[in-house]
């Protein structure tokens, strides 16, 4: 037998009816009913204590807390910086050559120079400075610049090649293909790959000694040790940037080269580059 | 309740109901929506932003094509240890001119909001044509291709006029010498005054000089030369040493 409460409990109906079937008009329930109207006090509350109403041109109310994305951000960051700020500024003006001295201050800025170089470093130099073709190995001995604590950091402040730095490091290795006959390149090339012990057809590279001479001495030096004011590379110690086997020399004496390192002036501070520097000098390179 | 009761007119017509919804849901878009509209800090005024030179906008359309933005984005979130890692956080006005814009949270790769100037023209280059040469770790794919494919920026001029009907201010000066300014930019031997005082430091936009560079190394305007001029230019325009951030925003 169907069943008809509405009848049998007598509760009130909103009047409608559809095919026979009828809607209750019973009361909502008191809970949901008070944080109902809870939840739009609140919602007027907050309105007040933040920014909500864009009621002028120049924005919207400011809200009693005056709180902002960018003031969040702001404090968060200003919170860190402040709890490093001695460590940073004695980094910043420290004598890089007497940090050995000071054990506190080199651990500090070994580890903050190792999260600097992941961030900013690695992805030429790689993760773990062993460099890439064409992006110096910062672990071994053999620097193009020099590789004492200051002529590092000089080297990370301006960079190499750097457009946007007056500072910046400059040395030209040019394209040799137009400048010199082919006899000549094919000679000093033989050369250059005999500096380093390759396999070399010996009067070739005889030949190729006067051109050395003549065209690469002054920056590479007359016994081919480079010249770390210019930036040119050792060619006798078997160590290369962009490879050693005759083709790539090749390539690197025809087409010249210039590796670019941005400065990092534009982006880290003072103190950040005070400790990548540590970090790098300590890899085991540093001089 | 005389009024209450004529629902019944608005349930028993379907049309009329939908049209009534929609006016409803209507209400809340536009009390969200409609005041960015009048309020002037919607978009801050910053020195510095331009709309993007042809070359840079070619470049731009090259990263849509190959789907870049699939894994990086273009927005530093105002956070702590994004403000550390990227630099300073994205602002409105520096993706005004961007149609569509990159903005995202989702990182396969990182955000690209200032990578500008951040690496070498070589080391893009390197790191599109074999991104494990130089991070053994990455996922990227290669994109060596694009050094082989040649543009002459033919289309260029269209493009601009059709980012020009979505709001991007180019002047007719900017259309009539847009192919000009697509290959000056990639010559570092070209007269790129044009180009420098259209969208460099004399402009009207008092943006940093326009790199005119041979982004690539190679002969002739690859889609790299683009790609590099576009990447190379990302976050580089508002200088943040003068730039003081509205607190209230």
């Amino acid at each position: 037998m169907a069943r008809k409460p509405t009848e049998e409990k007598n509760i009130p109906t909103t009047g409608h009816e559809w095919d026979g079937i009828k809607e209750y008009d019973n009361p909502m329930p008191r809970w949901w009913v008070w944080v109902f109207y809870a939840t739009i006090i609140w919602g007027i509350g907050y309105t007040i204590a933040y920014p909500a109403w864009p009621i002028s041109k120049s924005g919207a109310t400011p809200g009693l807390l005056h709180w902002s994305t960018r003031g969040d951000v702001a404090a968060e960051i200003q919170k860190f910086t402040d709890m490093n700020a001695d460590l940073n500024a004695k980094l910043a003006s420290a004598d890089l050559t007497a940090l050995d001295d000071d054990a506190a201050l080199k651990n500090y800025a070994v580890q903050y120079g190792r999260a600097t170089f992941a961030t900013f470093c690695s992805q030429c130099h790689g993760s773990g400075a062993a460099g890439a073709k064409g992006y110096p190995n910062l672990l071994d001995n053999d620097w193009l610049w020099g590789g004492d604590i200051e002529t590092i950091r000089t080297t990370v402040t301006h960079g190499i090649r750097s457009a946007a730095d007056e500072e910046t490091r400059i040395g030209d290795m040019p394209a040799w293909g137009d400048m010199l006959e082919e006899e000549e390149l094919a000679n000093v090339i033989e050369y250059v790959v005999s500096l380093a012990g390759g396999e070399h057809d010996a009067a070739m590279a005889e030949a190729g000694k006067e051109v050395f001479a003549d065209n690469c001495a002054a920056c590479h030096g007359d016994d081919a040790t480079g010249d770390r004011d210019l930036g040119a590379p050792n060619l006798t110690d078997a160590i290369w940037l962009y490879g050693g086997d005759r083709d790539s020399i090749t390539e690197t004496i025809k087409g010249g080269r210039a590796g670019v390192m941005p400065n990092w002036n534009a982006k880290l501070s003072a103190s950040q580059i005070a400790a990548v520097t540590a970090y790098v000098h300590q890899l085991g390179g540093g001089e | 309740m005389a009024f209450l009761d004529k629902h019944k007119i608005i349930e028993k017509n379907a049309t009329l109901l939908m049209v009534l919804s929609l006016l409803v849901v209507t209400v809340g878009g536009v009390v969200e929506i409609a005041p960015l509209f009048w309020i002037e800090n919607t978009i801050e005024n910053v020195k510095g932003m331009r709309p993007y030179t042809p070359l840079e906008l070619a470049g731009r359309n090259i990263y849509i094509r190959e789907g870049c933005y699939v894994c990086h984005s273009q927005m530093i979130r105002p956070m702590r240890d994004e403000v550390e890692r990227y630099g300073h956080y994205s602002l409105a006005a520096e993706s005004q001119y961007d149609h569509p814009f990159q903005w995202g949270s989702k990182r396969t790769g990182p955000d690209l909001a200032r990578v500008g100037g951040r690496y070498s023209d070589e080391w893009h280059v390197d790191h599109l044509t074999d991104p494990q040469s130089v991070v053994p770790e990455s996922i990227m794919p290669k994109y060596a291709f694009l050094a082989d494919r040649m543009i002459d920026g033919r289309y260029i001029e269209d493009v601009m006029r059709t980012n020009v009907a979505v709001g991007v201010p180019y002047s007719d000066e900017d259309l009539e010498n847009a192919v000009a300014d697509f290959r000056a930019q990639a010559d570092p031997d070209s007269d790129s005054d044009g180009l420098q005082a259209r969208y460099g430091a004399e402009s009207r936009w008092q943006s940093p000089p326009v790199n005119v560079r041979n982004f690539d190394g190679r002969p002739g305007i690859s889609e790299m030369d683009a790609l590099i001029a576009y990447l190379q230019m990302l976050g580089t325009l508002v200088d943040f040493s003068t730039f003081i951030p509205d607190a209230s925003r």
